[in-house]
């Protein structure tokens, strides 16, 4: 069995699987629960000035039929008083003293507010801190949220405000409502901030009521821009994420990955792209903490399979192989192959590539059941029939190299190598 | 032994006929089901469907909350589109053809999703249709089953009024008359009838029977054209002895009263013998079963493997514990009194033929079986007598059309039963479009195009 133990900056968890700050994260009888279920640590929902919530929160999108495939919400964060928080962040951390608990912390956007807040919390035990940056509603009304974290310099010079009386380690969110979340995490690492962690919620708009014609979620009659996350939004997250892990001063500070993630799968993509811990909420908050048993026991047995020992063996791994368009090798040519024994005729590989992509299928018509081919070609490689089969390795893509030798675009104008003539 | 009626409670009548092919219950339960369709280009089960409804197209706007839309793409390709759903044999045409049969998955319920998108449609009459301008052509219909409705309803579509003249006291065919009352109700069949109507342009006269009431003749001189889809009615006889004892019924009557009648008053025997193994066969022995018989045995010349119904539909009977002997022909029906005792069977033996055609021999092995009713169901037959004395081309009855659904005599049109000797409602509905394709033709050209056969 490997070790999927995680060490983040001294915190340690039993596994990398932090619950995100939020709904499943605000009070000691959810906090407790998790534990029991097996979360290796929590980040305790956002403290700090004095909020009210509204009804509905929450609203989703759903695609073919699957639910919340995408979920967003407007509440802010925690409405309950203070000290009744710190008291059960308290007691959390005695109960489980092997389990992360890190809290996040929105305050007044002035030096003292910050100050006197990392003091309670620092006092309650515990491990960690995290600075909201990132919340896209309600808060950037008043200046606090997204407001700094979308400002480089705001956000550098709140997180000196941290750092000049934090005594435990310190994690600054960053919000991805910005056009590059490089700049603030830059900020945040120059002005001290131990570490980071990415993504928050996304500005969204779900849906729209055709019967009310009013957007989701409805609130009286009204709706608001909504915090967008779930499923839906990992690949954005991932690509935020690696921006962080390649960028020279960013990638010097750990990184809590965040954003859809809802497997075992879906966290080790963000741990081979830079990630030491992932926190999760969209799929807690549709499923419940039983979630995280397959979260450890898929990433372990992967783990087994791969051969790691422990996390740090995969972390940043798949790193250095996301390049930037120019560097890819131009010779490396596949074309897509299908398999007739596997076929099960629904055409859709046909129709995709005929109408969507390069016309490389040709289709011999049979009564019920036509016959597809592939047109190598014509076929460019461009994965849209095999993304599309219903069935599993039906379609294979085939490298047939276009030359030896490792040409990107550069060298490729310099060579004075032939364009595509058709 | 006796064959009487009224032998369950109204209870157990309601249960045994009520509909064996569930609706969904909630939007939700059809959406998983839509959901899972592929949506396939070129889609087997499109081209499975005689009359070529899109449904990928249909499952897909059912998955948009689009219903009015999926209504529209099934009855515009098969305006009987709400009964084929409960009546196809889908596990050989649609259903059957399903890619995910090729995954060894269950194939996409289509009859089921399509009977979603269509009652409502029937049950509120949507007006889906609308007509075109007249175009002052009339012609006449005659038959109002499923290929008569089906041109009557393009016809009228395009701007031409039609009227239908139809034997029975109500239209739908065999689709009213001939099915078993737990696939489709013959309120239901009301309905739709009276959804294809709804269109306008449509005038059914019933209780007219050609032959009878009205001659071809008098059509042809009052109509611009006529179009034949009187189906087939005749059972077919077995020829031998005892055939004419009491309790020796033919299927179509035995459904025909189920159709027409309350269940009660429905008379069945307790021992039970239906001979053949078609799709009446199976729905005469079934409903047989339904209606209280205490055994029912279907007896079958050749073997499942050259069974007319299909699998599925063998099962149906198998599940109402209807035994089925195979091998077995009917030699003689013996009786006292008048009344049917026995039926007597010699087994058969399989040998090819000349073409490699495997055909029955009769051998000396006897079967006898105790009954007290015997219903026959091996097949029907086209009414020879009439299409004869019109002077129709025929081959043993069968009306003789070109591909265009052109008969011998000009301006006279056919198409369904009558033409291709008893097929299923969906093949006949396609007939329907055809022959009122080939009509407006015709009309439009002036009566130019007629005589070709």
């Amino acid at each position: 069995m490997a070790d999927i133990s995680a060490n983040f900056l001294g915190i340690r968890s039993p596994n990398p699987y932090w619950l995100a700050s939020a709904p499943p994260t605000d009070k000691k009888i959810n906090v407790l629960r998790a534990f029991e279920a097996g979360w290796g640590g929590v980040v305790w929902k956002t403290l700090g000035s004095q909020v009210k919530n509204v009804s509905s929160r929450y609203s989703s999108v759903d695609y073919n039929g699957s639910r919340v495939m995408g979920f967003n919400n407007i509440e802010l964060i925690s409405d309950r008083p203070l000290d009744i928080n710190l008291k059960e962040i308290a007691e959390c951390v005695r109960l489980f003293p092997d389990r992360a608990m890190i809290v996040s912390l929105m305050a007044d956007n002035n030096r003292e507010s910050w100050h006197e807040l990392i003091k309670k919390v620092e006092d309650a035990g515990a491990h960690g801190l995290e600075l909201n940056f990132g919340c896209p509603h309600g808060m950037t009304e008043r200046g606090m949220g997204a407001a700094v974290g979308q400002d480089p310099e705001i956000a550098g010079r709140v997180v000196e405000w941290v750092m000049e009386v934090a005594k435990i380690p310190v994690i600054t969110k960053l919000t991805p409502n910005v056009h590059s979340v490089v700049p603030t995490g830059r900020a945040s690492v120059l002005a001290g901030s131990h570490a980071l962690s990415l993504i928050n919620t996304i500005q969204s708009v779900t849906g729209v009521n055709l019967d009310t014609f009013v957007p989701n979620p409805n609130v009286g009659g009204q709706s608001t821009f909504g915090g967008y996350c779930g499923p839906a939004v990992k690949p954005i997250a991932l690509k935020m994420l690696t921006t962080i892990s390649q960028d020279p001063v960013t990638s010097r500070v750990p990184i809590s990955g965040i954003g859809g993630i809802s497997t075992w799968k879906d966290a080790a993509e963000f741990m081979l792209l830079g990630a030491t811990t992932v926190q999760v909420c969209t799929a807690a908050m549709r499923y419940g903490f039983r979630i995280i048993e397959d979260l450890c026991d898929g990433l372990n047995n992967w783990m087994d399979e791969k051969g790691f020992r422990t996390i740090d063996d995969f972390i940043g791994r798949s790193v250095p192989t996301l390049t930037s368009w120019e560097e890819l090798d131009i010779n490396y040519h596949i074309v897509a192959n299908i398999n007739q024994d596997k076929c099960i005729h629904c055409g859709l590989c046909y129709i995709s590539c005929e109408d969507g992509s390069h016309q490389a299928i040709n289709l011999s018509y049979g009564n019920p059941y036509n016959t597809y081919s592939i047109k190598e070609e014509e076929c460019v490689g461009c994965n849209l029939c095999k993304l599309v089969c219903p069935v599993d390795n039906c379609i294979t893509m085939v490298e047939q190299r276009k030359g030896e030798d490792y040409v990107n675009w550069k060298e490729f104008q310099k060579r004075g190598m032939p364009l595509n003539d058709h | 032994m006796a064959v009487r009626n009224n032998r369950l409670t109204a209870e157990e009548y309601k249960q045994h006929f009520s509909d064996i092919h569930p609706p969904f219950e909630t939007r939700d339960a059809a959406m998983v089901d839509a959901n899972r369709c592929l949506f396939c280009y070129d889609a087997p089960c499109t081209k499975s469907c005689p009359t070529g409804i899109n449904v990928p197209k249909f499952i897909k706007q059912i998955t948009t909350d689009n219903l009015r839309g999926a209504a529209y793409t099934i009855l515009s390709s098969n305006i009987m589109g709400g009964g084929c759903a409960k009546v196809c044999p889908v596990e050989k045409l649609c259903e059957g053809a399903c890619v995910y049969n090729l995954m060894e998955e269950e194939a996409i319920p289509i009859a089921r999703l399509q009977r979603y998108a269509t009652e409502k449609a029937i049950e509120e009459k949507w007006q889906l249709f609308e007509r075109k301008a007249a175009i002052g052509k009339k012609v006449a219909v005659v038959g109002a089953g499923p290929a008569g409705l089906s041109c009557a309803h393009v016809l009228s579509r395009e701007g031409v009024d039609v009227t239908v003249f139809e034997k029975e006291a109500k239209g739908g065919g065999l689709m009213t008359y001939g099915i078993a009352a737990y696939k489709v109700t013959p309120e239901f069949c009301c309905d739709e009838v009276d959804f294809i109507t709804s269109l306008g342009g449509i005038n059914i006269q019933y209780g007219k029977a050609l032959g009878k009431e009205i001659t071809l003749e008098e059509l042809q001189q009052q109509y611009d054209a006529v179009y034949l889809a009187f189906g087939v009615g005749l059972a077919r006889q077995l020829y031998i002895p005892g055939e004419q004892l009491t309790g020796v019924v033919d299927a179509i009557s035995f459904i025909y009263d189920i159709r027409n009648n309350d269940y009660p008053t429905v008379p069945v025997g307790d021992q039970v013998a239906v001979i053949g193994m078609g799709m009446t066969a199976i729905d005469a022995a079934t409903q047989a079963k339904r209606l209280g018989a205490k055994e029912v045995t279907l007896v079958y010349r050749r073997t499942q493997q050259e069974m007319p119904c299909t699998e599925t539909e063998m099962n149906i009977a198998l599940l109402d514990g209807c035994k089925i002997v195979w091998l077995a022909a009917p030699t003689e029906i013996l009786g006292e009194n008048g009344q049917v005792t026995q039926l007597v069977c010699h087994m058969v033996k399989l040998e090819e033929d000349a073409n490699g055609r495997r055909q029955p021999v009769i051998t000396d092995e006897k079967m006898v079986l105790p009954v007290d009713m015997v219903i026959k169901a091996a097949g029907q037959m086209p009414y020879e007598q009439l299409v004869h004395d019109y002077q129709l081309h025929h081959s043993n009855g069968k009306i003789s059309v070109t591909a265009n659904s052109i008969s011998n005599i000009t301006g006279v049109f056919a198409g369904g039963d009558c033409v291709n000797g008893g097929k299923e409602v969906v093949d006949a509905v396609q007939a329907g479009k055809d022959g009122a394709k080939a009509i407006l033709q015709y009309l439009l050209d002036g009566g130019q195009a007629g005589n070709s056969l």
